[in-house]
């Protein structure tokens, strides 16, 4: 168990470094990567073009945790996967966002706000950087939260339902994926969507979207977010392993879904939000 | 110079990724000009199918009407495409639960539905021009003929029964075209806007009534350039037809926002917001007040003072064009307004139009212009309103 710890440590710290030394080196890299996983279509282990020619997705179920009671909103996680994922820097294209909901006294509806409000691009300087503003420090604040948010690799993805060609489709081990080489660009995908999940990438003419970092997932390692969320909010795993962190998670909390009464049945479960957050 | 993408300015709170509205005005146009097609093929069959004589006019006005916007429909989808160059994915591969994975066939059967039928109808005058005719021109004919030259009255009775036959079987097939529109948003759980079992029925109400309405515009337009008396009957038919179904399709627009309403789900303050405050003149004033009502009210006068003569053209014609008007005005307020709504039920967006790119304005409205001119091109070719045979 020790030994697993700090052999976790040592992989997150090496990629702290590596995304603060050579953001744009791994940018590229991951994005001649992640071509290799979205063209993928048949059993991954049977491709060689897949960068993990050991993993076989029959033999993994993962899952997500988000528990919305420990996110402090550093944005780390979101920096993160921009350059993990070479997500356009900019505020208005995310694999993952943060939102934050505050209640001011004598209110009865939360104010929220995220990485696309002019008054944080505002406060980090930049549409590149990601800062949450202090905006309510005069305030009376009664109460106030941050939400991870990011694709919830849904059981029945409407995105996958509607796809015209079957460029996106959900892995065997549930992760949903697209195929950049065979979307057409019709956006319907987007719009699908009940959550916001998908963007388009103006400059490929392909939908991307967030999932779970299926490049590092299959060699065994976790989600970008994940691994440099300072404070544990958000739980990777497998849930065929009923040891695994998501399954102990998913145990032994009381989670929740994001919509469910859209029947979609998404697998990022979350703890500790609020009725406000859609 | 424009950039790449524009933001969309918004109020409240929305997803970050909801600040690029995906759709355009291009998915406006898509929609109105496939509307249009069904709404002139409706005209088409009322004649071919449904025996109504005084429609003979522009009933083969109607099918190049009809054919001339077809041609155009994929454009708009093939300009908004991130790979139009796979476009054709969708017939190779495509995917059976996509209410969109259909559209090639669709559109494919029709377009050659509507071909045959017009070489069907015009085939009496394409065999006289190819007799009488010499040059290019000449040949032309003598191609289109396809080798056969008989015009005796068994070889009509024959094509008339192709025609028939092709009428029906084209109103299920631009019907089912349009239905389909209306159910690619409909079927959409994601947005409340959208999100409607009526949303097929709306788009294929207002799709008749807008074709309707171009029929007589373009009718009372080619007369005028032409220099020949409007037909009167054909008119009031026309006008008949737009004004019966205006009464259904505003019933259904009516109740559909009504049961958006009554629901009352999640996101209805958003709603209302939303429709008392940005969208009051696109939707209270321009779709329903002077693009439903005024044309309603109008032609109910007409038909109950039985108005003729230079009155009852002016009034139809400008009838027509507020129908035109409001059918535009839905269609924007269905696609544009949707997503304006935040998927959040928390939170407003505002579309920002572009003029000039290859979903702009211009080449929006290009799109809509373009088969006007195609069909004045066509119609010198195959004029609507000469020949005599093949009724």
């Amino acid at each position: 168990m020790k030994r697993e710890a700090i052999s976790a440590l040592r992989a997150r710290r090496g990629f702290l470094r590596k995304i603060g030394g050579a953001g744009a080196a791994v940018a590229v890299g991951t994005a001649g990567l992640m071509h290799k996983v979205a063209a993928k279509s048949e059993p991954a282990a049977a491709q060689k073009s897949f960068p993990t020619p050991d993993y076989d997705w029959t033999k993994h179920r993962w899952a997500f945790g988000v528990d919305a009671t420990k996110c402090i909103g550093c944005l780390r996680c979101v920096e993160a996967c921009k350059r993990e994922n070479n997500v356009p820097l900019d505020a208005h294209h995310f694999n993952t966002w943060i939102e934050r909901y505050v209640y001011l006294e004598g209110e009865d509806k939360a104010r929220i706000d995220s990485q696309q409000d002019p008054v944080n691009i505002a406060a980090s300087g930049s549409e590149g950087q990601y800062r949450f503003a202090n905006r309510y420090q005069d305030a009376k604040v009664e109460k106030a939260f941050f939400v991870p948010k990011l694709c919830n690799q849904c059981e029945h993805p409407p995105c996958v339902q509607v796809c015209p060609v079957g460029a996106t489709y959900k892995a065997k081990d549930g992760v949903v994926l697209i195929d950049a080489e065979y979307c057409i660009g019709c956006r319907y995908c987007v719009q699908a969507c009940p959550y916001g999940a998908r963007w388009f990438n103006e400059e490929k003419g392909v939908t991307q979207k967030c999932y779970w970092c299926y490049h590092r997932i299959t060699k065994g390692l976790q989600p970008a977010c994940v691994e440099v969320c300072p404070v544990g909010a958000r739980v990777f795993g497998d849930r065929d392993d009923r040891d695994s962190p998501i399954s102990l998670f998913i145990r032994n909390n009381r989670v929740q879904v994001l919509k469910p009464e859209t029947g979609n049945a998404p697998n990022v479960f979350y703890v500790g939000i609020d009725k406000e957050v859609l | 110079m424009e950039h790449l993408i524009q933001y969309a300015p918004y109020t409240g709170w929305v997803y970050p990724n909801e600040t690029v509205i995906e759709w355009s005005v291009a998915i406006v146009v898509y929609p109105y000009i496939t509307g249009l097609v069904a709404g002139a093929f409706t005209v088409s069959s009322l004649y071919q199918v449904f025996g109504f004589q005084r429609l003979k006019p522009v009933a083969h006005l109607a099918l190049l009407t009809s054919l001339c916007f077809m041609l155009f429909v994929p454009l708009p989808l093939l300009l908004h495409l991130g790979h139009p160059e796979r476009a054709f994915n969708n017939l190779l591969t495509p995917h059976l639960t996509s209410a969109m994975a259909m559209f090639g066939y669709f559109a494919t059967f029709y377009i050659v539905l509507l071909v045959v039928e017009t070489w069907f109808a015009f085939r009496p005058y394409i065999v006289e021009q190819a007799q009488k005719r010499i040059g290019l021109i000449g040949s032309f004919y003598r191609a289109l003929t396809l080798g056969s030259y008989d015009v005796s009255e068994t070889a009509l009775r024959y094509d008339r029964k192709w025609i028939f036959w092709l009428a029906i079987a084209g109103i299920p097939g631009a019907h089912g075209l349009h239905g389909y529109v209306g159910f690619v948003f409909g079927s959409l759980k994601s947005r409340e806007w959208w999100s409607s079992d009526l949303m097929p029925l709306v788009f294929l109400f207002s799709a008749i009534i807008s074709g309707v309405a171009l029929l007589i515009v373009l009718y009372v337009a080619s007369c005028k350039l032409r220099r020949t008396p409007i037909d009167l009957a054909c008119l009031k038919g026309l006008a008949y037809t737009v004004w019966a179904f205006i009464i259904v399709a505003f019933v259904l627009e009516g109740l559909e926002f009504a049961n958006i309403v009554y629901k009352g789900r999640e996101g209805i303050e958003m709603i209302m917001t939303f429709v008392t405050g940005p969208l009051l003149f696109p939707y209270f004033v321009l779709q329903f007040g002077i693009g439903a009502i005024v044309p309603l009210l109008a032609l109910s006068y007409m038909i109950w003072r039985g108005t003729t003569g230079k009155a009852l053209v002016v009034g139809v014609t400008l009838s027509a064009c507020l129908v035109l008007l409001s059918v535009f005005m839905m269609r924007w307020n269905v696609v544009i307004g949707g997503q304006e709504i935040s998927k959040t039920g928390k939170g407003l967006l505002t579309y920002p139009l572009q003029v000039f790119g290859k979903e702009g304005l211009i080449s929006s409205l290009s799109l809509v212009i373009a088969p006007l001119v195609v069909l004045l091109g066509i119609t010198r070719l195959f004029p609507p309103w000469e020949h005599k045979a093949a009724p």
